[in-house]
């Protein structure tokens, strides 16, 4: 090698690990807030957990969460069971008639509604639900929490539907199969994997959210009698425990926090699961 | 054009002309398929030679902007009539691709009952059923222990045998194949082309190739497409031995294409 290439080979090894030390340096900074917040919660949260906290409803000292943990669960099957499917379809028919005016602007809005502050759609849900039925209930709590999951699902069906191969939609055309059942029964099911992982996120991203159920499913300091009355969920009664000056309630919303982020690590990591189960072929 | 072959035949393309948007595929193509032959139909890349055949079984409107004139006949009725559902004349009317197609998520045995399904019928004995079907397609004995294997983990070849029987589980009239073997090695050609050979006891099949070694080994009747037309439409034996167009002569003696 002659001089001028060794020096100029050394400039460009130095720029190059410079290059990954910043990078790494990046990686670091960007992990330390969850990291951070994780150790946090684990450390208060555990503190506070404890077997009362998982059977006593809410109360005074030793009582626990188990009508919030109740109302959340309920509030999130009973979401998912109308978004998730409303979702499906929609994202199935964005693909299938991906180029028509009325798909455009369906995935235009779906993106529009996706980005649209969570409160406001616990205030129009308040609006129209709450003040339509003249009682906070955990149906329109679900309603909202359905609204904010609703274009998540559909994009994400939309992009794993028409990543599907238009030769498995002409192999069932050309069978005689009708346009409704090559959707349904060959595309959706070649994309099922992913719409699985997709769902679950769009599950774990409403199981934290709170600010649609301040107005929708408000707060219940009981266990709900239906589905029809005010319902607690752990996300608002931590907002509502952490609002007090009382020691014993802040632990107890330390532990809600735990046992929210560990739901929705564990459906993260199936969520992730889910996603790299290879369809074969 | 041949009086017998017009007389006898299944399908009949009736001055048919295809486009996608402005541009024209098909001229207005005239041309019988003989009931029980096997029809191929050649020409160089772009030819409408696909096109074509996916106009006899109504795929080529499924394209966004495609569009046909004239008629194509099936048993002497129009497939493009007001009342007919082309759902049923593709039922009629199968087709096998040019890159093998099973559905990844469906075993062997769902990929051959998958027509069935489809249209919401489950045979009375589907393992008989399935037996048959992939012994027409001369599949059962390499895959009758791998039933219950996905369809995409079958050899290419085996694949587009198992794409084969799935087409003819619907038990259809006539069978379009376009390209079936562009994609497969020598044996699987050979595999295809025996079994091409054996299905003109019970189907009409058209096969498109652009091998005019596989239309002279395979076909009863040759019809040669150029830039859209057609040029040229006889027995095999005569296309390939005294055909009577040049530029015939020219294509099947290697000049161009």
């Amino acid at each position: 090698m002659t001089p001028e290439l060794e020096s100029a080979y050394s400039g460009r090894k130095l720029a190059s690990r410079f290059a990954t030390g910043a990078s790494s340096v990046a990686v670091v900074l960007a992990l330390l807030p969850l990291v951070a917040v994780f150790a946090y919660v684990v450390s208060r949260g555990a503190r506070a957990i404890s077997i009362p906290f998982f059977v006593e409803p809410i109360g005074e000292r030793g009582a626990g969460m188990a009508n919030a943990i109740v109302g959340t669960i309920q509030l999130v099957f009973l979401a998912s069971a109308m978004g998730i499917p409303l979702g499906i379809m929609a994202g199935l028919y964005l693909a299938e008639y991906k180029a028509t005016r009325l798909a455009r602007a369906v995935r235009f809005s779906a993106d529009v509604l996706a980005g649209v502050p969570s409160i406001l759609v616990g205030v129009v849900v308040y609006a129209v639900v709450v003040v339509w039925m003249k009682q906070f209930s955990a149906f329109a709590g679900a309603a909202a929490l359905a609204i904010v999951m609703l274009p998540l699902v559909a994009r994400t069906t939309d992009e794993l539907a028409r990543a599907v191969p238009d030769s498995l939609r002409e192999a069932a055309l050309a069978l005689g199969a009708s346009r409704w059942r090559t959707a349904l029964f060959v595309v959706l099911r070649t994309a099922a994997p992913g719409i699985r992982s997709g769902c679950l996120l769009a599950v774990a991203r409403v199981c934290g959210e709170t600010a649609p159920l301040l107005f929708t499913a408000y707060n219940n300091r009981f266990y709900n009698d239906s589905l029809l009355d005010p319902t607690s969920t752990l996300q608002v009664q931590i907002f509502t425990y952490t609002m007090t000056p009382n020691d014993d309630w802040h632990a107890q919303a330390w532990a809600a926090a735990l046992v929210l982020v560990a739901i929705v690590i564990v459906l993260g990591v199936v969520a992730r699961r889910l996603l790299d189960e290879k369809v074969p072929g | 054009m041949l009086e017998s072959a017009e007389a006898s035949a299944k399908m009949r393309a009736d001055k048919l002309s295809a486009w996608f948007g402005d541009k024209q595929a098909l001229r207005s193509i005239s041309l019988p398929l003989v009931e029980r032959k096997v029809t191929a139909v050649i020409g160089p890349s772009g030819c409408g030679k696909s096109t074509f055949i996916r106009c006899l079984n109504r795929m080529h409107e499924v394209v966004a902007g495609a569009r046909t004139a004239g008629d194509v006949l099936l048993d002497g009725k129009s497939v493009y009539g007001a009342d007919v559902d082309p759902v049923r004349v593709r039922r009629r009317v199968g087709m096998v691709f040019q890159k093998p197609n099973p559905f990844p998520t469906m075993s062997v045995r769902d990929n051959v009952l998958a027509g069935l399904r489809l249209s919401g019928i489950t045979p009375p004995d589907p393992d008989a059923f399935v037996e048959e079907v992939l012994g027409q397609a001369a599949l059962w004995d390499e895959v009758k222990d791998a039933l219950d294997r996905p369809g995409g983990a079958l050899s290419g070849g085996q694949q587009q045998r198992l794409c084969i029987a799935r087409c003819l589980a619907l038990e259809p009239e006539v069978v379009l194949m376009d390209e079936p073997c562009s994609s497969l090695d020598p044996v699987a050609t050979a595999k295809i082309e025996e079994l091409i050979h054996d299905l003109r006891e019970r189907y009409t099949i058209v096969v498109v190739t652009h091998s005019m070694q596989q239309a002279a080994r395979v076909s009863d009747y040759t019809a040669f497409f150029y830039l859209g037309e057609l040029v040229e439409y006889d027995l095999a034996d005569v296309i390939f031995t005294k055909p009577s167009d040049p530029r015939t002569e020219d294509y099947i003696t290697g000049r161009f294409g």
